[in-house]
């Protein structure tokens, strides 16, 4: 009986580690359908050339210090792009010649009219989404939301099965002695 | 202590993570997946200052180059500069392509990434000459808009306007004559349909 109960519960685990698994493969593969149909969709919604970002005509750029609301929202929208060429470091904080030259295109965007989601997607269009610090929570990305949940909450049943199993009173020697007499003498 | 309750907890606990490590041990952390390749090219409009060396693709200096007007044509777009290191090993290569190609109607051009139109001049100079014109991309305008992450790089756009292929590093010259002829090869799809069919929407009728 206790060899059955024991192999049901192995069976249980190993249960568990293949959803486990089969969750993360299933997540790669919607994360990389939605890829595949996003990429479709913008590509057929987008003609060529309306990819490439040019300034309208006209637009005048405040300089730093100038427009300080202007500041702060380029100052946000650049603290969650990733700088290119360097380890993770956000275009906003990076030293990078590249960097100054997203920041600017940045700004440029905002006086332009865009809105942040805008820029975002102007970006991750010629990035992928690599280029956002904070991944969408989508497809595979939702393990990096998820699974900090997940062992959150496994860490605390273990700890309560160990603390339980720690404090259930222990039968002493004599009472076992007993047990065994009178098993014997029955 | 149940040395079998103790294996299949831990296999149970460890294999998903063995395999996901295992699946992340074969991407390279430091290279960044384009979205671009399949997808349609962003456009340009760039001024020459260096003119080209082969007499089929020379152009004059100051002249602009725009992409939009290279509809039916293969255009091989290389982003490099004269820091670059990994630029001196392809040049040659790229230069011998361009050459090769000039005739067949693909055009090449060089794009200055991050660099002074003085120090790209001398550094084509020191290099024995480029066959193909090279561009200025102020404020790396065009390098972002192709989700440029180092030199050199290189796209290579059908005859439709999309991004057929993007080599990161230094392109071989066989490399690039293969993929060129087979782009020339192919039958080119109408032009109302610039968008490969090789990505579907799901849920799309087809």
């Amino acid at each position: 009986m206790r060899t059955t109960i024991a192999g049901l519960r192995g069976a249980a685990l190993v249960a568990v580690g293949g959803l486990c698994l089969a969750l993360t493969l299933g997540a790669y593969r919607v994360s990389h359908a939605q890829a595949a149909g996003s990429a479709a969709s913008a590509a057929a919604a987008l003609d060529t050339g309306a990819t490439s970002w040019t300034a309208p005509q006209g637009i005048v750029v405040p300089a730093l210090g100038v427009d300080t609301l202007l500041d702060k929202r380029a100052a946000a929208v650049s603290s969650r792009l990733r700088c290119p060429v360097c380890q993770g470091e956000s275009i906003q904080d990076s030293p990078a010649e590249l960097s100054s030259q997203m920041r600017t295109l940045v700004r440029e965007q905002l006086v332009a009219g865009r809105t942040d989601a805008q820029i975002y997607e102007y970006f991750v269009q010629k990035y992928g989404q690599w280029i956002l610090l904070e991944p969408k929570a989508e497809g595979i990305n939702l393990l990096v939301y998820w699974l900090p949940v997940f062992f959150l909450v496994a860490g605390a049943a273990g700890i309560w099965i160990v603390v339980k199993k720690w404090t259930r009173p222990q039968l002493s020697s004599q009472h076992n002695a007993e047990i065994v007499n009178d098993s014997l003498t029955e | 202590m149940n040395w079998k309750r103790a294996f299949y907890t831990t296999a149970a606990i460890g294999a998903p993570f063995i395999a996901l490590l295992a699946f992340g041990m074969t991407r390279d952390p430091r290279s960044i997946p384009s979205p671009l390749p399949g997808r349609p090219a962003p456009v340009f409009d760039r001024a020459v200052f260096a003119p080209g060396a082969d007499s089929l693709l020379r152009l004059t200096v100051g002249d602009t180059v725009r992409l939009a007007a290279h509809r039916g044509q293969v255009v091989v777009v290389n982003f490099w500069a004269s820091w670059c290191l990994a630029c001196r090993d392809e040049h040659l290569d790229l230069s011998q392509v361009a050459s090769q190609f000039a005739g067949k109607g693909v055009k090449f051009y060089g794009l200055l990434y991050n660099d002074q139109e003085e120090n790209g001049t001398r550094w084509i100079a020191d290099m024995g000459g480029q066959a193909y014109p090279a561009l200025s991309d102020p404020g790396a305008r065009t390098a972002i808009d192709y989700g440029l992450y180092g030199v050199p790089e290189t796209f290579v756009i059908d005859q439709r306007g999309v991004v057929a292929h993007k080599y990161i590093g230094p392109v071989r010259a066989d490399s690039m004559s293969r993929l060129l002829d087979s782009l020339l090869t192919a039958t080119p799809t109408p032009a109302d349909t610039p968008v490969r069919r090789a990505l579907p929407t799901p849920g799309a009728t087809p």
